[in-house]
């Protein structure tokens, strides 16, 4: 039991950094939104895991309250780059004071 | 009786295996990926398939139906929003120009010309289907009509 514990949390664990290492770099807000979801779903992942091999099912509440807080975040981010989006001109919301899309950015590299 | 009890150990920790395994997929693809939709792509695997798998190891090695309850209600609130929140933040990138649409293969929100040519998401819900850019700009005059300024000049 040990042995699968450790292998459990090691694959979980460098699943959460990575998903650490794109909402670092994250070149956009939405792509550090799709990050955190993961990474959100990454915890509650590894706290069932930890339940489920201690059979202590005291954390089980946090699961609910992870997993509700998870889709409200990122669809109120959804709506307020949205929103933005609305009052913009040119379609892109460059001109409203978000920053350049990923699509003018990888095309000038 | 241990028999059986093995079995479920053995099939609980080979979902929760399985399951964490997604997790690291999950992170490998989103440091690897080049756009929003592909990182998203592979950031909604274990959104639903890991948690789904998670839920059912841990459902098996917990006793007691209140904690199976409670997985299972997290479960089924996964798969209810996954798609909306995904469906909301891919609608947002592709608007938001965060997609590498030189990297599509099927591009059915954009005609030949590189425009939009279906709704965008913000018309009036009584859109005519074939003329939703009319219809938005002429809902947009309507909203900023009583502000006092012209309204805005429509998007192209």
């Amino acid at each position: 039991m040990t042995v699968v514990a450790v292998i459990a949390h090691a694959l979980l664990g460098g699943g959460a950094l990575l998903a650490l290492i794109r909402l670092a770099l994250g070149p956009s807000l939405l792509d550090r939104v799709v990050a955190t979801d993961t990474l959100l779903v990454i915890i509650s992942a590894s706290l069932a895991v930890h339940a489920a091999l201690t059979r202590d099912p005291t954390v089980i509440p946090v699961l609910v309250v992870v997993s509700l807080l998870a889709f409200v975040g990122s669809v109120s981010i959804a709506r307020y780059v949205g929103g933005m989006l609305i009052q913009s001109a040119s379609g892109d919301g460059e001109d409203v004071g978000l920053p350049e899309a990923a699509e003018v950015q990888e095309g000038r590299r | 009786m241990s028999v059986l009890a093995t079995v479920a150990d053995v099939v609980a920790i080979a979902c929760l295996l399985t399951g964490a395994l997604l997790c690291l997929t999950a992170g490998i693809g989103l440091v690897r990926f080049p756009d929003v939709l592909s990182r998203m792509h592979a950031g909604t695997k274990p959104q639903v398939l890991g948690v789904l798998l998670v839920m059912l190891g841990g459902a098996i090695r917990l006793h007691g139906w209140s904690a199976t309850w409670m997985l299972l209600l997290v479960a089924v609130f996964q798969l209810l929003t996954a798609p909306v929140s995904a469906h909301m933040i891919s609608r947002v990138a592709y608007r938001r120009r965060h997609v590498r649409r030189d990297l599509l293969l099927v591009d059915e929100l954009r005609d030949a010309e590189g425009r939009d040519s279906v709704y965008r998401g913000d018309e009036p819900a009584d859109a005519p289907p074939e003329r939703p850019a009319e219809a938005l700009a002429e809902s947009r005059s309507e909203d900023q009509a009583p502000s006092g300024g012209p309204p805005r000049a429509r998007e192209g």
